[in-house]
């Protein structure tokens, strides 16, 4: 058999195979030990199921991502398309200034048809988007879920804010305006203003807030 | 002011919740002594003010105690003076942050600024002789899962609303069960047979346990299952978030070593299921011993033996208590050799 462990994670394992002759990637949720087998099966099934409808929900809505060729939730497998190209994460650093902001301005666009559709991503960060064809391809959808909220929607915009500032400090800020005009141009000025707002509001959430000061002493003080 | 070879000894104050505890400890890590009393509430939970009425009564007591049992004397033999700041209730804090700038002040010490989870983190890489885990810090006030990078512990995942020990206990508590809660419903959920359906919240890295906890008692009051396995699925939900979360950044960060501290590491059932995580990554598990499980003095005093050494100390017109003090703000110079 043509099999390769492409990658471990904490949940599940990736597996490049072949499939009739095509290369496909089949993701297995591994049964965990520490679990109750009956909570355990239960979890697999429901993320298993959730992530295929999802994946298949995104596609329809025209959004580039893997498709899905076969799902067995009882034993919590996803077999889908084999996209071949490098991570944005790994590239971002050799694609041309205007080639970049254009390509943001589509994630930011696809962001906005999976949020107008019910649909967070939950894991938007650039090693999670792949470039084909010159086209951006969002994968992993393994923690994605179905909500309205503009809570989860700014979360999950905030989680790509801070992926690039992490990885690409510099060019951060650029391309982050690029993402919300092309989000803003699918869910409407106003919605994109909540977003904006609810970013900004998760920031002075305790948590960030310290983080972006550096402070330069050993202890930072109140008051 | 000193060298980094110089054994220094250090006096610790921990009073951020139900215990006010003074500790004597050095740098290289020998606890001299460990003497903590605790406020157990008549009922209900933790009233600030009731609790820090019992810390007050008993902070000359356990400072005595502690000095007679280490047979130390302040002003030759202690270096510095260690406080737990934050994160903790303001009432409380106020009374240990108060005796340690007294003694700071009448005997001219250096006074050392300890946060609370840093100091469970240490003790238990002492006790474990652990040198850069990932950390899983569960406690009835606290529910962290840190790892060290770039010279801070980063926090990885976090409760968004009550602490893992809190659920449990107010759990209990309701029910009466008993107290303390963790023991008490785990001794019932090991007769569970059944796994009840209940609210499972992991929010990315971060775990959720108030909706958990609120369908919990709903179905305990409305009788319609057996209490075993209510407790069972509870302790079986619970434990898992934070098992999930904590293999998440297993996975992530590629530690090779996971320590369990805070007050709920007693947990049997927690230990095993971490453990059982553990050998899937070829990881090391460790548990802090129960002795430091808790709240404690020591904890504080060797963490702020650690400090000194790196000549952290705070002027006395600046130790404000810091109740949300959290982990990532606080430089931890002592990992730097790693």
């Amino acid at each position: 058999m043509d099999e390769e462990i492409i990658g471990i994670g904490a949940e599940a394992i990736l597996i490049k195979t072949k499939l009739y002759g095509f290369t496909v990637i089949k993701k297995v949720r591994v049964p965990k030990s520490y679990r109750d087998p009956r909570f355990d099966e239960v979890i697999r099934y429901n993320r298993t199921a959730t992530e295929a409808k999802i994946m298949i929900e995104s596609k329809m809505l025209g959004i580039p991502c893997p498709s899905i060729i076969e799902v067995d939730p009882y034993e919590g497998i996803i077999v889908m398309d084999y996209i071949e190209g490098p991570r944005l994460s790994d590239v971002i650093n050799e694609i041309p200034g205007n080639t970049l902001s254009m390509l943001f301005y589509k994630i930011g666009k696809y962001i906005g048809v999976l949020h107008k559709n019910g649909i967070i991503h939950g894991d938007l960060t650039t090693s999670n988007m792949l470039i084909h064809n010159h086209e951006i391809y969002l994968i992993d959808f393994g923690l994605s879920y179905y909500s309205y909220q503009l809570e989860d929607r700014g979360v999950d915009m905030h989680l790509l804010l801070r992926a690039l500032e992490s990885t690409h400090y510099s060019l951060s800020t650029l391309l982050f305006k690029e993402v919300m005009r092309g989000y803003s141009e699918v869910v409407g000025e106003l919605e994109a203003k909540n977003v904006a707002e609810k970013i900004k509001e998760i920031r002075r959430r305790g948590r960030y807030v310290k983080e972006r000061k550096r402070v330069k002493s050993s202890i930072c003080y109140e008051e | 002011m000193n060298t980094l070879s110089e054994e220094l000894i250090v006096l610790g104050i921990e009073s951020t919740a139900h215990t006010y505890g003074v500790g004597i400890a050095t740098s290289s890590g020998r606890i001299i002594t460990n003497v903590n009393s605790i406020y157990v509430p008549v009922r209900g939970g933790i009233h600030p003010r009731e609790a820090a009425e019992h810390h007050s009564k008993t902070s000359a007591e356990t400072l005595k105690e502690a000095l007679r049992k280490s047979g130390l004397d302040i002003r030759e033999d202690i270096n510095g003076i260690a406080v737990a700041l934050g994160p903790g209730m303001g009432p409380c804090l106020r009374v240990g942050c108060s005796v340690a700038r007294a003694l700071a002040c009448y005997f001219d010490k250096p006074l050392i600024p300890v946060n609370h989870a840093i100091a469970h983190i240490e003790i238990a890489k002492l006790a474990t002789n652990t040198r850069d885990p990932l950390i899983v810090y569960v406690s009835g006030g606290n529910t962290i899962i840190m790892a060290y990078s770039e010279g801070r512990y980063r926090v990885f995942g976090e409760t968004l609303d009550i602490p893992l020990g809190n659920c449990i206990d107010v759990f209990a508590r309701e029910l009466n069960l008993g107290y303390p809660g963790v023991p008490a419903v785990e001794r019932i959920a090991r007769k569970g047979k059944k796994l009840i359906n209940l609210p499972y919240t992991v929010k990315g890295q971060d775990v959720s346990f108030s909706g958990l906890l609120t369908t919990a008692l709903r179905l305990a009051k409305e009788g319609r299952y057996e209490l075993a396995d209510l407790c069972y699925s509870l302790v079986e939900i619970a434990y898992n978030m934070v098992v999930e979360v904590a293999e998440r950044a297993l996975a992530h960060t590629r530690k090779q070593e996971l320590i369990l501290t805070g007050g709920v590491a007693r947990s049997n059932i927690l230990q095993e299921k971490l453990r059982r995580m553990c050998r899937l990554h070829s990881a090391r598990f460790a548990v802090v011993p129960d002795e430091y499980a808790g709240d404690n003095g020591a904890m504080i005093a060797y963490t702020g033996a650690l400090a000194l050494k790196y000549g952290i100390t705070i002027p006395l017109e600046k130790s404000y208590i810091r109740q949300r003090w959290r982990v990532e703000e606080v430089d931890v110079p002592w990992m730097k050799k790693l």
